[in-house]
């Protein structure tokens, strides 16, 4: 790093499992190991296949090492992953064809272990289905051990006292390993929620923060990172006044947590009776069930954007089904709304489109209106995943009622087309705006009149509105969600809403933020969207304030005039009702 | 050589713990026991094999017996998918 050693960076990421941790970092970089080709003499090829017999031998008992471990630490049901890997080892056939390779090739063992399970490797990856990218890792995994085993080279998985671990990603049976160390937290720069890293972490109760993209290469080895599993945060060489705070928040975090078990089966309701629909943000199916654990009450935000990670390109018409149809089926009873593909921004960008600033440029509804064919086969997918009724289409980046049109008008299109083949879907499908770009928010009326409802994206509306880039730390501070302008913005865009009866909803980062829960609220907000990890404590908060109190808030903070002023007496008001409330 | 087509009735179809039994039952006979899907023909005594044919409920697979007991591995293969592989 050439940055100043009292400068702290903030990578920003995705919380995958909560906690905070704070230590020095352990940069984990597994490289595959480098095979190469040999040529085995006759008088040694029965050497040759007894070292890929020890090796697989090898290889079998490690593995049930950490199965042992797996089951012992995480239960049975986790254990599993570890199984399939097993059997693979036993596979007669896959090791007799490789023997007998090596026999009629006069070739070394390891190129032909990378040469035969490199070829399912890729077959698998080449199936449409996430499940089957995740067997991939699996077979890539054993195929490594095998390798290294016939190379006799041991992975380095003990750490020197306790350490936050930084790497690429983690599959499976790492994440078991350097947790027999003392490991305080992971970092990984690629990976969503239903990484196996990220569901093996909440498991093992380790604060994780994943998809972080450039954590390997800004965190070296040895320095002192502070990783925030709530937030989805991580900070390099963090200053003091950032460990106390987040010291603190761990802290009160911890005694909190106490008292939130039990809550996810309540309703989010005010004590005067006003019912909210609190839901939860997701990327992928698998992310459903942690968000029902935490008492989510449906998907208010499902980023459509995350099948195209990983694969670098759209899913076709037929795999996006597939995914929708998973959702909407996991989600049921509760409403899922699915955000059309959201590329461009500072989002994934598939087509390699480069611009100068990407974030005024073609991104989100400006893409598919551009792209007819791309657009009409998302909507006949998520129309055909849409027959029990709990699917709700939304745009991004409206910026004009015209594009609301033009988009609704390729809804009608999609209906028409699947109709004439007879395929059933729900005739009404609520479809929506996500209110994000200032000029949507002036046209709140008109958009709430053309469209079934509204969910306010607060991470770009604050940029577009304060004209700011937040990662850019020369302004990031004028990132203000409180400034009285936006709250005013955003009230604006409620009222508009429910003058025409449609509900509005928020899915950006603030409806997880505790301390603009109460105004929120208090300004009518329907439907609160956010990670899953938030949602007991933005459930608690609910629970606790009557709407009454909350339109007062909400009044007061409208009328102060600066971001300053609204935090302070928010954090007062939260405070004096909620004192054990972790705030930031 | 005897030829059966059969559809999965399973509702995880030939994941991890169907695929396991699958491979074991066929290991118990002589007779060589192939499977294609989509045109891909993979060794049915092969877990590996099996798994990568990413064989979903409702997919018909083409499975192919060859040596002296071929008819009934035949019959033992095809009673564990006509059974769902006692998935309940």
């Amino acid at each position: 790093m050439d940055t100043q050693l009292d400068t702290e960076i903030v990578l920003r990421g995705v919380a995958a499992a909560p906690g905070i941790a704070i230590g020095p970092a352990y940069v984990y970089s597994k490289q595959a190991p480098r095979v190469e080709t040999r040529a085995v003499a006759g008088e040694d090829l029965q050497a040759e296949v007894e070292r890929l017999r020890t090796a697989v031998a090898r290889s079998e008992k490690e593995l049930q090492k950490i199965q042992g471990f797996a089951e012992q630490k995480l239960g049975s049901q986790s254990a599993r992953i570890f199984e399939a890997q097993i059997m693979i080892l036993n596979d007669a056939i896959l090791m007799r064809t490789i023997e007998k390779r090596i026999v009629a090739e006069h070739r070394n063992a390891e190129s032909l272990v990378a040469d035969e399970i490199g070829k399912y490797k890729r077959l698998m990856l080449a199936a449409p289905d996430e499940y089957m990218h995740e067997r991939a890792h699996d077979v890539e995994d054993v195929m490594h051990r095998i390798i290294r085993n016939i190379q006799d080279q041991k992975l380095v998985s003990r750490l020197e006292g306790e350490s936050i671990v930084v790497s690429e990603a983690l599959a499976p049976a790492d994440t078991v390993i350097l947790s027999r160390n003392p490991i305080l937290g992971y970092a990984t720069d690629f990976g969503g929620v239903t990484s196996h890293a990220a569901i093996l972490s909440r498991s093992l109760k380790i604060p994780a923060v994943v998809g972080l993209r450039t954590a390997t290469k800004t965190i070296a080895t040895g320095d002192v990172v502070a990783l925030d599993g709530y937030a989805g945060c991580v900070v390099i060489n963090p200053t003091g006044q950032t460990l106390d705070a987040l010291r603190q928040k761990a802290q009160r975090l911890h005694e909190f947590e106490a008292k939130l078990v039990g809550l996810a089966g309540l309703p989010a309701e005010t004590p005067d009776h006003r019912r909210i629909e609190l839901a939860a943000n997701i990327d992928l199916h698998d992310e459903v069930e942690f968000a029902h654990a935490q008492g989510a009450a449906g998907i208010g935000l499902y980023r459509t954007e995350g099948q195209i990670i990983g694969k670098g390109a759209y899913p076709d018409e037929e795999q996006q089904f597939r995914e929708y149809k998973a959702v909407a089926d996991a989600v049921f009873p509760h409403p899922v709304v699915f955000r059309a593909f959201d590329v461009g921004g500072d989002k994934i960008d598939p087509d390699g489109h480069h611009e100068a600033n990407p974030f005024l440029g073609w991104r989100g509804i400006r893409v598919l209106l551009d792209r007819p064919e791309l657009f009409l086969g998302q909507l006949r997918a998520l129309l055909m995943a849409s027959v029990r009724k709990n699917v709700r289409i939304m745009f991004p980046m409206i910026a004009t009622v015209q594009e609301l049109l033009v988009a609704r008008e390729y809804v009608r299109k999609a209906k028409a087309e699947l109709k004439t083949r007879n395929i059933p879907f729900d005739q009404r499908i609520p479809v929506g705006v996500m209110v994000e770009v200032p000029s949507a928010a002036i046209l709140a009326d008109e958009l709430a009149q053309e469209s079934d409802f509204l969910s306010i994206g607060t991470n770009d509306l604050v940029q577009y509105l304060m004209a700011v880039d937040r990662d850019n730390a020369a302004v990031a501070s004028l990132y203000q969600p409180f400034h009285p302008a936006v709250l005013r913005t955003l009230k604006m865009i409620i009222d508009a809403g429910h003058r025409h009866h449609k509900p509005v909803g928020m899915c950006g980062e603030m409806a997880g933020d505790p301390l603009a829960t109460i105004p929120l609220l208090g300004m009518g907000l329907d439907h609160f969207s956010l990670v899953p990890t938030m949602l007991p404590e933005i459930k608690k908060i609910i629970r606790s304030v009557t709407q009454k109190e909350a339109r007062k808030v909400a009044e007061k903070a409208l009328g102060m005039s600066s971001a300053d002023e609204v935090r302070d007496y928010l954090t007062g008001v939260l405070r004096q009702r909620l004192p054990d409330i972790p705030l930031e | 050589m005897i030829e059966r087509e059969i559809t999965i009735r399973n509702r995880s179809g030939l994941h991890t713990r169907p695929a396991a039994t699958l491979v074991k039952t066929a290991a118990r006979f002589q007779a060589e026991f192939f499977i294609t899907k989509d045109g891909m023909e993979i060794n049915g005594k092969s877990i590996i094999g099996v798994m990568t044919l990413a064989a979903e409920q409702g997919s018909t697979l083409l499975l192919r017996f060859d040596g002296p007991d071929e008819e009934a591995a035949a019959d033992a293969v095809v009673r564990l998918f006509e059974s769902g592989f006692d998935e309940h």
